[in-house]
């Protein structure tokens, strides 16, 4: 099994090279460089150029990429000429904000998808199952912007549950055990409001495992044995049903990338998604291209977990 | 006389379609004894598995009526709770399909370990491992310490059956219910698995009901033999009385649909038609009419009822009285032909 997941890391290498690639080369093809904004008009253009030749802008692409990926390697991604800071550094706090954001959805997924998934499967076609599968078609229907402007608007503004906006409360002393729970607090609509749409795919896939796996012969063989219903749904039925959930958890991360831009400009939120945004429509191209390609590795890495949690959990998988 | 282990009365087992139950087990009557192997043949779809099911209460959405009863109580009546303790402890199954019919996720000693631990909680691991590798020992597992920490897909098809049939006599039980438990496998195999439930048939003592369609199977393995078709019962007999003096007409057709191997022209025996499907089948009437149709229709029963032709032997229908072969093979022949 180490092989397998050895093999399949290896795997990821080829795929970020050409992700790596891709990126650098929308990069070059957004109009204007370095140093187009930055420097004053009025400057004789053969200084201009020689400024360009020293910062080895004229060097063909593939020159200029290497020179990019060592410098990306070393986690220089340039400047933010918005911010005027070095783009890793400004990344770096919004990352750990939204890494806590698409945990808290992730976990709030799997907390409303396995149960609702379970009782939808176990007892399918009762009222209680078409009660499940009613609220995913909502699910699927809202768009999740729409969705989140409501959660918003009714636990924000009307009964003022949940902060509207920030990360952390203004003031709390890093460290603390308020300013933990002010995090989590500026945390958990956001995560609600996205979990709760994102988990219906899951909650259906669920049930659909479920219904088809209790039909199997394995099942008769239980009963057969003599176990009892519960025991033949939590030993023999779920276990089998999960693996295709299992599977999914890689699509999930990168369902995840996309819900976060929408949410975290909704509530405010200071991660990468709101950076993104925000960068894009002020042009800030250097923390645009790093956040690209930290969007494309987390796909890959999701991708690359997925499939190792498939192997673990899955004996057929397991191939010599 | 040995003594009866399971007297079953007018079982009924119906299926719902849109509103309607229909019969796929009919007012079967029979009886299975200690240290029997009683077989029941059929097609497919005449409802041999259903019947079976029936017995360890696996049918999910069927309705049940008659009685089955065993040691004392009334099976169609009992609670889940009853037929829980039941199941695998004094009935055990062993199913067609022995890939489909493991947990692909579970190794195969733990699947055997289940059905031991069900109904000995408090043994200890260590004990029942022991009790697991013995059990593979006996079913002709070569490597058993091995095996047990195997998934089914790295077993060939023999060695998933043998698995199959290790867990249904892990608790000795005293019923064995065997549902076609060669049909998915190659012929080498097929014996050995047989040769493998004679031998158990010795050493643990049950009453063996075995399904198949498979003649051959029957002659080598059955004492009694019961043929289905269409949902009923349509003749039983012991097995030498059956094979030699068959009287139903579908008994004798399925018996002259094996071809022989000596006589090189010999053109293969084939009935016509198929069982009819769950809602077209006739309720009254001789079931089997549709497929002799040179038959005169005065010459079937109303309402067909088995007749003990003689001691132990039961056929169903009087028509059995007018069906000759050869000659009236090559009159079906004509008939087919117009």
């Amino acid at each position: 099994m180490w092989k397998l997941i050895v093999r399949r890391t290896l795997i990821t290498i080829p795929q970020i090279i050409v992700l790596s690639i891709l990126v650098f080369i929308l990069a070059q093809a957004m109009p204007g460089d370095a140093l187009t904004g930055l420097i004053d008009p009025n400057i004789d253009p053969a200084t201009i150029e020689a400024m360009r030749e020293r910062l080895g802008l004229n060097n063909p692409w593939y020159v200029q990429y290497i020179d990019w990926v060592k410098g990306v390697l070393q986690g220089d991604f340039g400047q933010s000429f918005r911010f005027k800071m070095p783009v890793s550094e400004l990344i770096g706090e919004r990352m750990i904000n939204t890494l806590w954001l698409s945990l808290a959805t992730l976990i709030l997924t799997y907390l409303i998808a396995i149960p609702l998934g379970i009782i939808s499967g176990r007892f399918n076609d009762t009222w209680l199952d078409r009660a499940i599968t009613g609220y995913t078609y909502i699910g699927f229907a809202a768009p999740l912007f729409i969705f989140a402007l409501v959660m918003l608007f009714i636990f924000g503004f009307q009964l003022g549950w949940f902060p509207t906006s920030g990360s952390v409360a203004p003031g709390t002393e890093p460290g603390t055990f308020a300013y933990f729970i002010s995090k989590l607090n500026h945390l958990l609509l956001p995560a609600l409001s996205m979990a709760l749409i994102t988990t219906v795919s899951t909650v259906q896939y669920l049930r659909s495992e479920i219904i088809d796996t209790k039909q199997k012969d394995f099942i008769v063989t239980a009963r057969a044995k003599g176990s009892s219903e519960s025991r033949v749904y939590n030993r023999h039925v779920l276990r089998n049903s999960l693996l295709p959930i299992a599977a999914f958890f890689g699509y999930e991360i990168t369902g995840l990338i996309g819900g976060t831009i929408f949410i975290e400009n909704i509530f405010g939120y200071p991660g990468m998604g709101e950076l993104f945004l925000s960068s894009i429509s002020l042009r800030d191209y250097s923390v645009m291209t790093a956040l690209v390609l930290l969007f494309g590795l987390a796909a890959i890495i999701g991708a690359l977990l997925s499939d190792i949690i498939l192997s673990l959990v899955d004996p057929r998988i397991r191939i010599k | 006389m040995s003594e009866v282990l399971l007297d079953i009365k007018n079982l009924k087992t119906s299926f719902r379609i849109k509103d309607h139950h229909y019969a796929a087990v009919d007012d079967v009557t029979l009886t299975v004894k200690k240290n029997e192997v009683l077989a029941i043949v059929g097609e497919s779809g005449s409802g041999k598995s259903a019947f079976a099911f029936s017995i360890m209460g696996l049918h999910t959405r069927a309705k049940i009526e008659g009685e089955i009863n065993y040691k004392g109580s009334n099976l169609v009546q009992a609670g889940p709770n009853q037929m829980k303790k039941l199941r695998g402890k004094e009935m055990g199954m062993i199913f067609q399909d022995a890939l489909s019919a493991l947990n692909p996720l579970m190794v195969v000693g733990a699947q055997i370990d289940e059905a031991i631990f069900l109904h000995n909680p408090k043994s200890s691991k260590n004990l029942r491992k022991l009790q697991v590798i013995n059990l593979l020992n006996q079913v002709g597992i070569p490597r058993p310490e091995k095996t047990y920490h195997q998934y089914p897909h790295e077993l060939s098809g023999g060695m998933r059956q043998r698995i199959v049939i290790a867990m249904a006599i892990s608790n000795q039980p005293e019923l064995l219910i065997a549902d076609e438990p060669t049909t998915a496998l190659d012929v080498t195999i097929q014996s050995q698995i047989l040769d493998l439930i004679k031998e158990l048939k010795e050493t643990i003592h049950a009453g063996i009901i075995l399904i198949t369609h498979d003649l051959g199977v029957v002659a080598e393995m059955a004492d009694r033999v019961a043929v289905m078709y269409a949902g009923q019962i349509v003749e039983i007999a012991d097995v030498y009385t059956l094979m030699e003096n068959p009287q139903h007409p579908y008994t004798r057709s399925l018996l002259n649909s094996i071809p022989t191997l000596n006589d090189v022209k010999e053109e293969l025996h084939v009935i016509q038609g198929v069982v009819p499907s769950l809602q077209n089948l006739p309720r009254t009437g001789c079931r089997f009419a549709s497929r002799i149709p040179w038959i005169e229709e005065s010459e079937h029963e109303a309402s067909p009822e088995l007749h003990e032709i003689s001691p132990g032997h039961y056929v169903r229908c009087t028509c059995y009285k007018d069906f000759y072969f050869p000659e009236q093979a090559e009159e079906e022949r004509n008939y087919v032909a117009n």
